[in-house]
């Protein structure tokens, strides 16, 4: 089986890696104009503020894409059909993520943070992956 | 304020399409850029700049000005994705405008498919370390989610998408370089595979090897050269994100802003334009562009399409080579659209005969063409770039 591709974690992106390995999603807040900022890096992206502080989310948010994939590449092949979607965070940031669970999606739904992982090898990387909130 | 000197496309070629395992990036490059050269009257010794766009080298001109022998006063690598090409028009007639060069020869090459690299997943690394570990196949699975939210803010189906590509496999008929040529429906693109939800197998461009060349020239050169100049009248380029996730909005793309910049810098206004050359990387690609670009309303473009109205004999033709869905696609297509542009400006398919298999319908040549929209998009709707090309 090919090896799910490895994430190369940097000094900025640390801070989120270790939150989602303890079952959080980190985000930060700009001091100067108060919006949220994902990913993170060290000036605000809307205001150019270099007042940036961590933000814990709630880890709720809405679906506002989503697609259901039926052909991937590599280790992913093996996965389909899967579904990813981009979800705007309750805190205001989007973010891409993969739906995990039973339920369905649709655009517009309501969806909650569940960290795993996507494949059963012991190294496979944690993720952020989100589930419909009702029938979750 | 003096008159700015002008420029114009003065040639063009493509390398050999397809799948190519007999040729690399730089025999590509340099096959096309004597066919471009040649077409114009020129030699490689009248360029004094070199543009060029790839992945294939951590310096791709200076690769690839080495391989051809220059030593250029200019060199432009810049890369925004498959609208490179159009940008670098843009900066070529900057250069051209303010003095710094003569001839610029803007060039592109590609053997994605006999590689077979294209989508391979990759260590994520900066920003994509937060897309890559989900597994969206990319750029389908970007352009795919962009599809599902146009279909859903608009109530767009996936028979409105598919008519693009039915759109564009028409012109493809009357190109004899064309990969696909059989005529298609809908119903064929909605009954071939999905890939991404709600794109299907045929609303993605193909994957084939090739390579283009464009040769720019500055206004006192035009009596040297053996073509009819195609003048560059506007250019304008952004970017809005390079993850699909940060695009601020999934149905307006950054036509939005150089659709109306480059007209406006070019002198005119959309009822001016006689013929499209817009990147189809995907069906969506074309609709979103065609809204952004302010040629239909919001959610419209779909049945502005399949009125026909782009297709052969519709009076706004779109694609007329049977782009990116049908003709060619190796990686970054851009250099094909101001290809295509450019001989329908010089008006190169007049003595073509109509369709042999539909007597009295017209032929690829677009009747008195006098002002083209050419644009580029590049990454995952990350990039845009319009040019502005005309007779005269
Ligand atoms: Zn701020």
């Amino acid at each position: 089986m090919p090896d799910l591709p490895s994430i190369v974690i940097d000094a900025e992106s640390k801070p989120f890696w270790d939150g989602v390995a303890l079952g959080e999603l980190r985000l930060q807040r700009c001091r100067d104009c108060a919006r949220a900022v994902f990913p993170a890096r060290v000036v605000c992206p809307h205001c150019f503020g270099e007042g940036l502080e961590p933000l814990l989310a709630a880890g709720t948010g809405t679906v506002y894409s989503k697609t259901v994939v039926h052909r991937a590449f590599g280790a992913f092949a093996e996965q389909v059909p899967f579904t990813i979607a981009l979800i705007d965070l309750d805190e205001g940031v989007r973010m891409m993520s993969r739906i995990v669970g039973e339920t369905p999606v649709a655009i517009g739904d309501r969806v909650r943070l569940r960290v795993t992982r996507l494949d059963d090898a012991p190294d496979a990387p944690q993720l952020p992956c989100f589930r419909a909130e009702v029938g979750a | 304020m003096s008159p700015r000197r002008r420029a114009a496309i003065v040639g063009v070629a493509e390398s050999e399409l397809g799948r190519t395992p007999h040729l690399t990036v730089l025999s590509q490059q340099a096959r096309a850029s004597s066919a471009a050269l040649a077409e114009a009257g020129l030699t490689l010794g009248d360029v004094d700049g070199l543009f060029t766009a790839g992945n294939w080298s951590w310096a791709p001109a200076l690769t690839l000005a080495e391989y051809l022998g220059m030593h250029p006063d200019h060199l432009d690598g810049t890369n925004i994705g498959g609208s490179s090409f159009e940008a670098h028009i843009g900066h070529a007639t900057a250069a051209i405008e303010a003095g710094l060069i003569d001839v610029a020869l803007i060039t592109y090459g590609s053997t994605q498919r006999s590689d077979r690299t294209r989508g391979r997943p990759r260590p994520g690394t900066l920003t994509e370390q937060y897309e890559q570990p989900f597994g969206l196949p990319q750029p389908v699975g970007a352009y795919a989610l962009a599809a599902a939210r146009y279909m859903h803010e608009y109530g767009v189906t996936s028979e409105e998408l598919a008519e693009v590509a039915v759109s564009a496999r028409q012109w493809a008929a009357r190109n004899p370089r064309a990969y696909h040529r059989d005529p298609i429906t809908v119903a064929d693109v909605l009954a071939s595979p999905l890939i991404a939800e709600p794109l299907h197998k045929l609303d993605c461009c193909l994957v084939t090897d090739g390579g283009g060349a464009v040769v720019v020239a500055a206004e006192d050169r035009w009596q040297d050269v053996a073509t009819r100049p195609v003048v560059v009248r506007g250019h304008a380029e952004t970017t809005t994100h390079t993850s699909i996730s940060q695009m601020p909005d999934l149905t307006v793309t950054g036509a939005a802003r150089t659709g109306p910049l480059a007209l406006e810098r070019a002198g005119v206004t959309h009822e001016d334009v006689d013929l499209l050359a817009i990147y189809d990387s995907f069906t969506i690609t074309v609709l979103l562009t065609l809204e952004s670009l302010g040629f239909c309303k919001p959610g419209e473009a779909g049945r502005f399409v399949a009125a026909g109205r782009t297709a052969p004999g519709g009076e706004l033709p779109m694609n007329t080579n049977g782009g990116g869905l049908s003709y060619t696609h190796p990686g970054m297509y851009g250099i094909f659209l101001l290809i295509e542009a450019t001989r329908q400006l010089r008006g190169d398919f007049r003595d073509q005969p109509d369709q042999p298999d539909q007597p009295g319908r017209p032929g690829r040549q677009v009747e008195g063409a006098e002002l083209a929209l050419v644009h580029g998009t590049g990454g995952v709707l990350s990039s845009t770039s319009t040019v502005v090309l005309s007779r005269s």
